[in-house]
């Protein structure tokens, strides 16, 4: 690492932020200050706008250089977890985008609380939003940290920190001016700069090879020093059964776990009419499928022409593969071509982050305000106390949730950033998922099988983490010295997806009052019609 | 602008809790009136003869009829290959064509079949669900503006659906009809 391509790297990171400011400073300008506007950006965003944005409110860096780099390390393991990223938005596609949007306004809470008692409801549903929002939130800062610090060459601690808060207050920033509009403009920016950058890369790569994938298979095989093994499942999720187990649970969370994730669910507000939300999904499975087969490309490119352990050698999980592999495309460590092309791939991954985590803050920042503000506050203003509005309680709550997460992510520094994401994942689909459904498809669904549906997933997904190798009893653990992992798997969705499942189906038929039929059918003839959608 | 979707109608939108089609109040989340969902609400009786009139249990089952199997099916398909992954990676190892795999293949395949069912569901969508729900929606809407329950929806469903109604709107919704891309037109043809 040369002091020319650490100045380079900085000079494009500060122009990420330059261009991201810009566009919030430009994004609150013409604010009206109301929700429509702060947590929808209007509604009036397009299809290819939205399918942009949502692409770039998922494909996060952790996708980018992680997945790329489980790939050059240990080979088709890797494509596991690139195919489970990209089902899950046939969940997505099929049952959840265009109801949602018919039915809903801002949040997941509205389209459950529409049928219930909604208190109860609202509450519930916005506590569990929250968690999945700051789990992601968190893995998302603790792979910037060791991102950046990694990409500018400096591995100290205190780089990591200065990082975590620098990327933190930077979030704050975009969505407590900008709201929605800015948070969507900026993702559509990332998500063009990335998918530009990861095309590139992949003609570079397939052009050493001269456009033969079977010859770059091969190859990767060979610098993996792995052999054809390189090409099968096994190396990395093989071996133990509890391993074996966890990857199906982690399979069982991706899949599951995209349609349960608030900053998804709050970008189907962004459009006009479900049908416009039906589009923006279509257009964001064409960019998240291309951009996944980039990546497997990338990852066997890393593995062919720098060997798995060059790529060890510079971080063990793998995740610089991708700017090492750009070093080397651009024509080696020395020349210009090969600093410039890895500083521009340095700043895009800079850019994915923030993008990523302005996304997360802002859905947290609306379940917050408009979900568990609005219920607790009802209280207070019925007692004479004048509540604020709502916006402004958003942006407040933008400021306090990234705090957190800046907190949480400087705790956890040491924690993985997959297990943290395969966590916000699981969480989401335990406790988010099966009320949605239920919500949505299930006529005998009540405000009892609800709240149980949202704690019977959210609790025990957490309490399984507590009690898992991840907490205690482990080297790598939390607490190494303790030992109080009695469940054996690191990922809880297995246990906790059905578990939120039944607890809706126990708390419906054991609930002394029926289902509201009137409410029901409205729930019903507008999630498939959209009659009355805002 | 960006508002030719013809689903797209701000004039007749109303939020939830709102009988006559007003907005919802800024800043809140809408909060259920005393005696919605009660016998004597002309509102939840709107909803209620809508959902049981045939024209919306058509849109409805077809809905189901493509999502349910669909679902079931990628769902499988998808356990099938990460459950093989991890119990029978032997099986995923054995070669193809050169360097090509089984689990190569299989990978591909997921890729393909995500691809191919989307294509598939916003085709059925558009071909089959678009248009009987729009104009459910609209029907829907005026009965809830004038309380028309009992005469239910569907009831002047014909060849001109939008233009036999003489309300002031209908002139706009036959516009909006007009405009509806119908199958097979070039502007919807790549989703």
């Amino acid at each position: 690492m040369t002091g020319d391509h650490r100045t380079l790297t900085l000079l494009l990171f500060s122009a990420v932020i330059a261009v991201t400011l810009g566009i919030t400073s430009w994004a609150s300008r013409r604010r009206q200050g109301s929700p429509e506007e702060f947590y929808a950006g209007g509604r009036l965003f397009s299809p290819m706008e939205n399918g942009f944005a949502i692409a770039g409110d998922y494909m996060s860096a952790a996708s980018f250089l992680g997945i790329s780099g489980v790939i050059a390390l240990f080979g088709y393991d890797g494509i596991l977890y690139a195919v489970g990223f990209l089902v899950a938005w046939l969940v997505v596609l099929l049952l959840v985008a265009e109801l949602v949007r018919n039915c809903g306004r801002f949040t997941l809470a509205d389209v459950v609380a529409a049928r219930m008692r909604e208190r109860p409801v609202r509450i519930a549903s916005g506590i569990s939003s929250v968690t999945v929002s700051v789990l992601y939130l968190v893995a998302q800062m603790v792979g910037a940290g060791s991102l950046v610090a990694l990409l500018l060459g400096s591995g100290s601690g205190q780089a990591r920190s200065w990082t975590v808060i620098g990327v933190g207050a930077l979030m704050i920033v975009y969505v407590s001016c900008g709201g929605m509009r800015a948070t969507t403009w900026i993702q559509i920016v990332k998500a063009v700069l990335l998918l530009g950058g990861a095309l590139s890369l992949t003609v570079l790569v397939l052009l050493r090879f001269g456009g033969d994938v079977g010859a770059l298979l091969s190859s990767a095989a060979e610098g993996s020093g792995h052999g054809r093994d390189f090409l099968a499942p096994g190396l990395r999720y093989g071996g133990e059964w509890t391993h074996r187990l966890d990857f199906v649970s982690l399979g069982l969370a991706l899949v599951l776990g995209t349609a349960g994730l608030p900053h998804i669910l709050s970008r189907f507000y962004t459009v006009p009419t479900a049908r416009a939300a039906r589009r923006s999904v279509v257009w964001s499975i064409g960019l998240i499928g291309g951009f996944y087969l980039m990546t497997v490309v990338l990852g066997f490119g890393a593995a062919a022409l720098l060997g798995s352990d060059a790529v060890r050698a510079s971080d063990p999980a793998g995740n610089t593969a991708v700017p090492l592999l750009s070093l080397e495309l651009g024509g080696g460590a020395e020349s210009a071509g090969g600093q410039a092309l890895f500083a521009i791939v340095a700043a895009i991954a800079f850019a994915t982050i923030l993008a990523v985590v302005a996304g997360i803050t802002l859905a947290s920042s609306a379940s917050v305000a408009h979900d568990l503000y609005a219920s607790f506050s009802r209280r207070a203003r019925s007692v004479g106390g004048k509540g604020w509005s709502e916006v402004g309680v958003a942006r407040v709550a933008a400021a306090v949730v990234g705090a957190a997460a800046v907190g949480l992510g400087l705790l956890a520094q040491q924690l993985n950033v997959a297990f943290l994401v395969g966590l916000a994942f699981a969480v989401a689909a335990a406790a988010n998922l099966p009320v949605l459904l239920y919500a949505l498809f299930w006529r005998r669904f009540t405000t009892r099988g609800a709240v149980w549906s949202v704690y019977g997933g959210l609790i025990p997904a957490i309490a399984l983490v507590a009690l898992s190798p991840v907490v205690s009893g482990a080297p790598g653990a939390l607490f190494p010295h303790a030992d109080f992992a009695v469940f054996p798997l690191e990922n809880p969705g297995l246990v906790a997806i059905p578990l939120g499942f039944l607890a809706g189906w126990l708390g419906t038929v054991t609930s002394r009052e029926a289902a509201d039929e009137a409410k029901h059918a409205e729930t019903e003839v507008r999630s498939l019609t959209g009659a009355g959608a805002v | 602008m960006r508002t030719e979707d013809p689903w797209y109608d701000d004039a007749l939108t109303s939020g939830w809790g709102e009988h006559d089609g007003l907005p919802a109040a800024p800043g809140r989340p809408a909060e259920a009136r005393p005696g919605r969902g009660e016998p004597g609400d002309p509102h939840a009786a709107v909803y209620l003869t809508v959902q049981r009139s045939p024209a919306f249990q058509q849109v409805r089952r077809r809905y189901r009829r493509f999502v349910l199997p669909a679902t079931a099916a990628f769902l499988v398909w998808y356990f099938a290959y990460v459950v093989t992954a991890t119990v029978a990676p032997q099986l995923m190892a054995r070669p193809l064509v050169g360097v090509f795999n089984v689990a190569m293949a299989a990978g591909l395949a997921q890729f393909a079949t995500t691809f191919l069912l989307t294509w598939a569901y916003v085709r059925h969508a558009r071909l089959r669900r678009d248009r009987p729900a729009l104009e459910l929606r609209w029907e829907t809407q005026d009965m809830a503006r004038t309380g028309a329950a009992a005469a239910g929806p569907g009831r002047d469903r014909g060849d001109a659906p939008a233009q036999s109604r003489g309300d002031a709107r209908s002139g706009r919704r036959a516009e909006a009809l007009a405009d509806f891309p119908g199958p097979r037109t070039a502007r919807e043809g790549t989703l």
